[in-house]
């Protein structure tokens, strides 16, 4: 594929609201999980909770738009001067040549989990102040975004659960590459809400402590929310060595079963050799892999073994889940933004709350940071239903 | 710019249709358009677990899908595929808000891993062993076009047949009244980069500010309304005549999709 250039990006989750405080949290090899004190959720488990994501309102036109997910999404958008590249970028593309491409897994499901305890006792009817189309439904975060920022050329949500946000830049990829577009606004938004909190809990899928990816005693995820986004453009004739550039994305389906991976990793293995071969790279080209990692049994499990099947046991590889919790339809553009970091910083961040590695695992986990020159991150993305998607991104000189 | 793909096979499921052919005789005005409810079939292609545990809008999916694939004599595993819903599981989703709303909170596991919305790409990917990519999106009323533009540039960039499947399915109150879905359409279609032996048209497709299309028939224009998926109305009904021409196809607020066909004679 043709390489693409991440023009500007922006993280905000629970290590930090923009790049400079996440940089500051990976580089402390701090976590942002705290015991789960959400609304009125009740399960033992830890947390990755933003921090005033509903003191902020959205503006008064975009007011239908009210929930948590757009908040967060508004909130994420302000930060690292995103909004503000977003608006350059228009005014030289023109805003008809300009797409959205976001990836949520709930988007703002939170709205309608409140107002069904709010249902008329009688008539069993939702609260007339409830709208569905720009809360509830999957594009609502995406719509909201391009609104937000006057984008009228194509837009969608992309919701393939885990996977969504990561392969939200193979549709920009794709868009721009058919020249439809000359630039895409990409990332993906999910936030905290009950379905997920008490959903991931009945699977027995939730870790009562701070998650643990890759440690022997590993026993489930921590969930996370989080915003992140990147403006994605061709590669311009010019630009500074440390640009980072998209080199590679891999799609591919598990064909195995709705909520667990492939035992020995097979779609994970196909999504990590289609983008090596899209970014046209051996693995040995490869620095650093932040791992899909979520810190349950299987996922490290089968991740692990299909990133030995390709890498061998010599790849330094992390997950930052253990720092971000899993921020679900938002890791894969959080993860962007963390390679993207690795990649500018020199920095492979270690994993955070990983104490004793399991010895059954064979790829190469690190715990503690490494300072080192990264040229080029491998990031897998996986979700439920089985969908796999692995990203490239290199350094530009 | 545009964009070419070379339609290879077609399936519809809806209310009063219950397959191309009869839904291409209605658009031809061959046969008269009686709007009945949508006869979801149990999806051949999985396992008797597999069965139990989806619901409506997977079974619309899959039996359009299917009904595209054999059309087209498409190897469904050897297929990428790009899903576009508006909303998923309805029913699924009212049954997870509700006991959320209750003391307690118990929910079904299988309720919560079928409740994310490539749902049904999973459920296909199971079926027929497709491990290629799929992608699923939703942009609620334009998904069908969502769809269309995602499926096209698959095919004019990573030159790969695609099956597109756009489907919608009702909630059931109290969200109905908030979202009216009235009952289950899709809409499926394989789409080829090179002609092949039963390649039925070339459709060329691109983005316009022109205004969009409506469908002289006023049952098939109710349902172009109702349904995100059939949006879709003018380009099945070019492809049903199977003569040259165009259409615009409604997608978002500020753009439209103009398509325009070549038939493979």
């Amino acid at each position: 594929m043709r390489p693409l250039l991440l023009k500007r990006f922006t993280a905000t989750s629970c290590i930090g609201t923009g790049v400079a405080a996440s940089l500051e949290t990976l580089l402390e090899q701090r976590s942002g999980l705290a015991i789960c004190e959400f609304e009125t959720v009740d399960i033992e488990t830890h947390i990755g909770e933003v921090a005033g994501v509903d003191d902020g309102r959205l503006p008064q036109s975009l007011h239908k738009f009210e929930c948590r997910n757009n908040r967060l999404a508004e909130l994420a958008l302000q930060q690292d001067g995103f909004f503000e590249a977003v608006q350059q970028a228009a005014s030289r593309w023109g805003r008809r040549r300009m797409g959205v491409f976001l990836g949520t897994s709930t988007a703002g499901i939170l709205q309608t989990e409140l107002a069904y305890r709010e249902r008329d006792p009688s008539s069993g009817a939702l609260p007339s102040s409830f709208e569905y189309g720009p809360t509830h439904n999957s594009f609502s975060v995406a719509d909201y975004v391009r609104l937000r920022c006057r984008l009228e050329g194509p837009a969608v949500a992309v919701s393939c659960a885990c996977a969504s946000s990561a392969k939200a830049f193979g549709s920009a990829r794709r868009m721009i590459e058919a020249g439809l577009i000359d630039a895409a606004l990409v990332g993906g938004v999910d936030s905290l809400c009950l379905t997920t909190l008490y959903g991931f809990h009945s699977l027995q899928l939730t870790s009562s402590s701070p998650c643990r990816p890759f440690d022997a005693g590993r026993d489930g995820i921590s969930i996370g929310e989080a915003g992140a986004f990147a403006l994605l453009e061709r590669v311009p004739d010019t630009m500074d060595a440390d640009s980072v550039l998209l080199l590679g994305i891999g799609e591919s389906s598990d064909a195995y079963h709705m909520s667990a991976p492939h035992p020995e990793g097979l779609g994970a293995r196909r999504a990590m050799q289609a983008a090596l071969a899209a970014a046209v790279l051996d693995p040995a080209d490869i620095d650093y892999i932040n791992l899909h990692g979520t810190g349950t049994p299987s996922n490290d499990r089968s991740e692990s073994q299909a990133v030995t099947s390709i890498f061998g046991p010599t790849t330094p590889c992390s997950s930052t889940k253990g720092a971000t919790g899993h921020t679900l339809g938002a890791a894969g553009a959080l993860e962007a933004v963390i390679s993207a970091l690795a990649i500018k910083h020199g920095l492979m961040p270690g994993g955070v709350h990983t104490k004793k590695i399991d010895p059954t695992l064979t790829a190469f986990y690190i715990k503690d940071n490494r300072r080192a020159s990264v040229a080029r991150v491998l990031s897998n993305s996986f979700g439920f239903g089985g969908t796999n998607c692995s990203l490239i991104f290199g350094r530009a000189g | 710019m545009r964009l070419s793909a070379y339609v290879g096979g077609l399936g519809v499921l809806g209310p009063g249709l219950a397959s191309w052919p009869e839904t291409a005789a209605v658009l031809l005005g061959h046969a008269v358009y009686r709007p009945a409810a949508t006869v979801l079939q149990m999806p051949a292609i999985l396992a008797a677990a597999e069965r139990r545990r989806t619901g409506r809008v997977v079974k619309l999916a899959l039996d359009v899908a299917l009904e595209a694939t054999s059309q087209a004599g498409e190897d469904p595993a050897g297929l990428a595929s790009v899903f576009s819903s508006s909303g998923a599981d309805g029913h699924n989703c009212h049954e997870l808000c509700q006991a959320l709303s209750l003391a307690g909170r118990e929910i079904s596991p299988t309720r919560f891993a079928n409740s994310v919305h490539n749902a049904a790409a999973g459920y296909w990917s199971i079926g027929t062993g497709a491990m290629a990519e799929s992608n699923v999106l939703c942009a609620f009323d334009a998904s069908f076009g969502a769809g269309l533009l995602e499926a096209f540039t698959q095919v004019a960039v990573d030159q790969v047949p695609v099956l597109l499947v756009a489907y919608d399915s009702e909630y059931p109150p109290p969200l109905h009244a908030k979202r009216p879905i009235p009952d289950a359409l899709g809409v499926a279609m394989v789409l080829t980069p090179q002609r092949r032996a039963g390649s039925l048209a070339r459709v060329d497709a691109g983005l316009t500010d022109l205004e969009f299309d409506r469908m002289a028939d006023s049952g098939m224009e109710a349902l172009r309304c109702a349904f995100p998926a059939a949006r879709s109305l003018p380009l099945l009904g070019l492809l049903a005549a199977r003569n040259a021409g165009g259409a615009i196809l409604e997608y978002l607020d500020v753009s439209r999709i103009e398509v325009r066909i070549e038939p493979c004679v």
